[in-house]
Parts: structure tokens; sequence; C-alpha cells
């Protein structure tokens, strides 16, 4: 209970140093907020107008405290650009994201757990070296160029499903999956090279433990052996894996969104990026952020969870 | 956080593997160093010979030759302004070394010494500040700490490659650490104390020699990192500004075209692949040369 606990608030401190950090990075922009949203050719009356409208010429600390109370309710703000709410925003895109990092981190587990198995098992042999070779060259293989092969392939060249676009589910289920197909499989095949690696890896690490020798020599197969007594325990280091991966899945899918022109996280931040609309920026990295911190923290207790050992000493 | 392995420094290589016969996993090991070198090896000479040749000038479009395929004049085709698609790649090469570089040389300066300072110090407080600051850095993936800083500094190879080395700074501070804590306890350390060497003497003629080989195989393994997420901010467009030649933009620029000129996206496409595959592979290699103890991973 002690350890929890001393978890969950090193999560909260973490949290608010990142909500520090991300404030801190907004701050440091050549030339001020208020004169960027205004524009080049703005007077100064303009600027200060807009200064005044958005509490910018109060000082930092109490913009930073309004911003952090304001997220804590659920209120990211109001754009200096476009004068809209950033949370509607937030909470539109944020769905859309969360679709694309699950689904495709269902299907690269789907992928992996099986190829790493049989890489493992097959060792030495030349289909198990073709396998981890295919893996090795799937990890240098940029999600957003699987994308483009993939839509070349699939969309341009077959015309399966279209090159790019989002339909909500309440729309029609089969739109809504056959437009998710690509990103999904885009981010999916690159994060199962990485992985079938891992899997491979555990596997192997746990089919020279004492236990699965034992059961070895008892008369079972490497491949029994390991179906009863050893995928339990590799499945421990791969879920933490997979939990880490979800984040860089998370930062894959800003790529992706925007190949296939997805109403994402990714694409929002992009937009906000090239529009300087730095208030929204802010608000979507710090809910990214959040996001892998609390994965990390999830990924932790379920780690707690799954291995006694740790479950014990802590 | 307790997530015993960060996906950045062993990405490319997973958990270590033992019981395999040593002659095959030697042959391997060999197989997969000298891969890695030819593949780099590739990339660096085409930077290089672009310094000195091209086929054709860059920035001089043949208006007549738009979207060519192969031929023997332009060998990979040319893009939609009739520029010759291999001068690009091979200038292409050069900003990808570059921002290896610099983003490797950034995480490396400032995430060895705090790393070794970590697992020297006796001071918990102090470790323990070092390891949390890298706790919340790792909070913040290279790909998202670029988009930040070119929203805040604007679009760019330089915030590009300063935010992908601060992001690859936790990497090489642990890679450091557990370096160093290794070898505190050795009987070297204890004699050059008693000599009275000052703890900074003792970091650079003891610790930093000995863990060097660690070092240099994160170092591969963040390049390779850092050229994917080079690849990808350009992609986006908030890399690598035209006219200036990257790989990800070219890739971007492609997407109009994926119809009719499909090699447009193949060529640089096909690079990034071997320059990050040439690195992994290199990591892994050089990971088993330098330390003999750990032969027989894969």
């Amino acid at each position: 209970m002690r350890a929890l606990a001393s978890r969950l608030l090193q999560f909260v401190l973490t949290v608010w140093a990142a909500t520090v950090a991300v404030f801190a990075l907004m701050q440091i922009l050549p030339g001020n907020a208020a004169q960027v949203a205004a524009g080049m050719s703005a007077t100064a009356e303009d600027v200060a107008r807009i200064e005044q409208e958005f509490g910018l010429d109060r000082p930092l600390i109490v913009q930073y405290g309004d911003w952090v109370t304001g997220m804590l309710q659920g209120d990211f703000g109001t754009s200096y650009v476009t004068d809209a709410p950033i949370t509607p925003l937030v909470l539109n895109s944020i769905q859309v994201t969360l679709i694309l990092v699950v689904s495709a981190m269902v299907l690269a587990l789907l992928i992996a757990v099986p190829l790493g198995t049989l890489a493992a098992l097959l060792r030495g042999r030349s289909l198990g070296a073709v396998l981890s070779g295919l893996s090795q060259v799937g990890v240098a293989v940029p999600n957003f160029l699987a994308a483009i092969l993939l839509v070349m392939v699939f969309s341009l060249g077959l015309g399966w499903f279209p090159s790019s676009g989002w339909q909500a589910p309440i729309f029609g289920i089969g739109g809504f999956l056959s437009h998710l197909i690509l990103p999904v499989f885009s981010l999916a095949l690159v994060q199962g090279a990485i992985l079938t690696r891992y899997v491979r890896s555990a596997v192997l690490e746990i089919m020279r433990e004492d236990y699965l020798r034992t059961a070895r020599a008892k008369g079972r197969t490497s491949a029994s052996a390991l179906a009863v007594h050893g995928l339990r325990n590799a499945a421990i280091p791969v879920v933490t894996v997979a939990g880490v991966q979800l984040a860089t899945l998370l930062i894959g899918a800003v790529v992706i969104e925007q190949v296939f022109v997805l109403p994402g996280m990714g694409s929002e931040l992009v937009r906000a990026v090239e529009n300087r609309d730095l208030l929204a920026v802010q608000a979507i990295v710090m809910v990214l952020v959040f996001l892998v911190l609390a994965l990390n923290l999830i990924i932790d207790l379920l780690y707690t969870l799954l291995d006694p050992r740790v479950r014990n000493a802590a | 956080m307790t997530t015993p392995a960060p996906p950045d420094s062993t990405a490319s290589t997973g958990a270590p593997a033992a019981d395999v016969p040593r002659t095959r996993s030697g042959r391997a090991t060999e197989l997969t160093f000298v891969v890695g070198l030819v593949l780099v090896g590739i990339v660096v000479v085409l930077a290089l010979v672009s310094f000195v040749w091209t086929p054709h000038p860059p920035t001089q479009p043949d208006a007549a030759g738009r979207l060519e395929g192969m031929s023997a004049a332009h060998p990979f085709g040319t893009d939609r302004y009739g520029r010759d698609t291999l001068t690009w790649i091979m200038l292409g090469a050069r900003v990808t070394l570059l921002v290896g570089i610099v983003a490797v040389g950034i995480a490396m300066l400032i995430g060895v010494p705090l790393g070794v300072l970590a697992g020297m110090t006796r001071a918990r407080w102090l470790s323990g500040l070092i390891m949390r600051g890298n706790d919340l850095l790792l909070a913040f993936p290279a790909l998202l700490l670029a988009i930040v800083f070119s929203a805040v500094f604007g679009p760019g190879t330089g915030p590009a490659m300063a935010a992908l080395g601060i992001a690859a700074i936790p990497a090489f501070a642990r890679v450091a650490r557990s370096g160093t804590l290794q070898i505190m306890g050795r009987e070297y350390i204890a004699a050059a104390r008693t000599a009275n060497r000052t703890p900074l003497q003792i970091a650079i003629q003891h610790v930093v020699p000995n863990i060097a080989g660690l070092i240099i195989v994160q170092a591969s393994v963040t390049f390779a990192l850092s050229v994917l997420a080079e690849a990808g901010l350009s992609f986006l467009g908030l890399g690598t500004q035209p006219p200036t030649p990257s790989w990800g933009r070219m890739l971007q620029e492609s997407q109009q075209f994926l119809g009719s000129r499909p090699e447009l996206a193949i060529w640089p496409g096909l690079f990034i692949a071997i320059a990050v595959l040439g690195f992994n592979l290199l990591g892994d290699g050089l990971r088993d040369r330098l330390d003999p103890t750990l032969r027989g991973r894969s």
C-alpha cells in the first residue's frame, strides 16, 4: 500500500512538473502571444485589446494558475486565434486518436505474439531467421511510409479502401471500419514488428528456465511446455513494453492522422502549430503528455498485479 | 517509473536471451555488424559525394522533364519541378546525418555527465533529483517535443535537432548511470580513491572509458530514432524547410503523385529505412563486439 501511495504521489508530482514545463516552454516564444495572434499588420491597440481580452497582461504566475485551475475543471480556455473554446476540439479529436491507437495496439499484439513465439521456437532454423530479419526491417520502416505503401496498394491499386477521411461509427459501421482499416494497419504493422522482437526475446528467456526444462524432460514438446507453463511469465515483460509502446503509438498517430486526414489530436496539433494557436498547442500537448504519464502509471500497476514477486516485495 | 526498459534504449534489441551455440551466434553477430556498417556507409558516402558531385545541379530544374520515370539521365526519375530525384536523395542524406550527429551529440554531452554524476554521488537527493528530471523528460516523446519546438521557435532543422537531442538525454543518462553503478565497486575505483584522485579525475580516467562501449551502442540506437523522428517531422512540414532537401519532405510531396509516380515515394522511403536499419544493426553488432560477456545475446 505504501508503494502504491508513493507511486501515485510521484504521478501527481510529475504531472504537475509537466504543466510547469509546458507552460514555461510556451513563454520563451520570441515576441508575445498576443502579437502573434493579432497578426503582422496589427496596431498597438489591437495587441493591447487581445492582451486584455485574454488576460495576457497579468503576471505569469496568475496566468499559469488560471490555466491549471481551468484544466482541473475541464476547461482549456479560449483560443486567441480562432476565438473558439478549445475544450470541444480536444474532446472530439481525442476520441478519434484513442480509437486509432487502441485498435492498432490490439492488432499489433495479434501479429506479434504468434510471430514472436514462432520466431523463438524456430530459433536457429532458417524460418526463424527470416522472421527475425523481417521484424528487424519492419522496425526501420517509418509508419508514414507504411501508410503510403498501403494506400498505393489497397486504395489506389485495388480500390478496396478509401485513401483518406473519417466517418464516425454512428453514421454506419461499414464506412467507419473501411476508413479505419488502413490507418490502423499503418500503425500496427510497424508496432507489430517492434513487439515481435520483444515477444521473441521474452519467450527465449523463459525457455531456458528450469521449470520448462523439467516439463520438457517429462516428455512435453517445447511448444506445449511453453503453452502450459511459459506464456504467463513471458507476458509480464511484453505487457510492460506494449504499455510503453502505447505512448509511442500515440505520437505515431500524429503523423498517421495527417496522412489519412483524420480529425484526431495529431491533426489538430499540427493545425494549431501552423496557425500559431499557442493556447491550443499548449492544451493538446498537455493532454498527450498526461496520457503518456497515465499510461506509465497504469503499466506499473498492472506489472505489480501480474508479477507476484513484485507484488509481495512491494 | 519502474518500467524495466525504456523503449528508446532497447527498441532495436529486446531483452537478452542466452542458451545459444557460440559459433553460430558469433557469425550472426558478425553479419549484423557488417550489414549495419554497409548500410550506414551507403548513406555516408552519398552525403560526402554530394559535396563534390551530384548528377544534376539541385536548384536548376529541368522544366522539360517533369515527373519523368527512370532513365539514364535521371536514374531515379524527376519530381514535379523536373528536379533530379537522385540528386535530392544525395543532398537529403546530408540533413539526415547532420540531424543524427547533432541530436546524439547534445544528448550525449548532457546525458552522460548527468548519468555518471547520478551514479557516483553519495548524495541520494542529487541522484534522485537527476532521475526524477529524467522521468519528467521521458513524458515528452521526441516527436512531440520537436513539434512543440517548431511551434515556439518556428519550424526548421535547428529546433528539430535541439528537440530530438533533449528528448534523448534520459536514454543516455540511464545507460551512463547503470554503467557507473556497476563499476563503482571495482578495485581500480577504490585504488584511485586511495591515491587521492578527485571524483572528477576518477570520472574522466576510469568511469567514462569503462562505460564508453555502452554509450556508443546507445548513440547508434539514438541516431536511428533521430533519423526516424526528423523524417516524421519533415513529413509534417514542421522540420527541415524547403529549399533544403530532406527525405521526409520528399515523401510528403510525393503523396500528390502516388497514383501516377509511386517511385517518388519509394526512393526517399527506401533511404529512410536504409539509414534507420543501418544504425539499428550497427548498434546491435557493436553491443556484441564491445562487450564479450554479452556474446550470444541477439
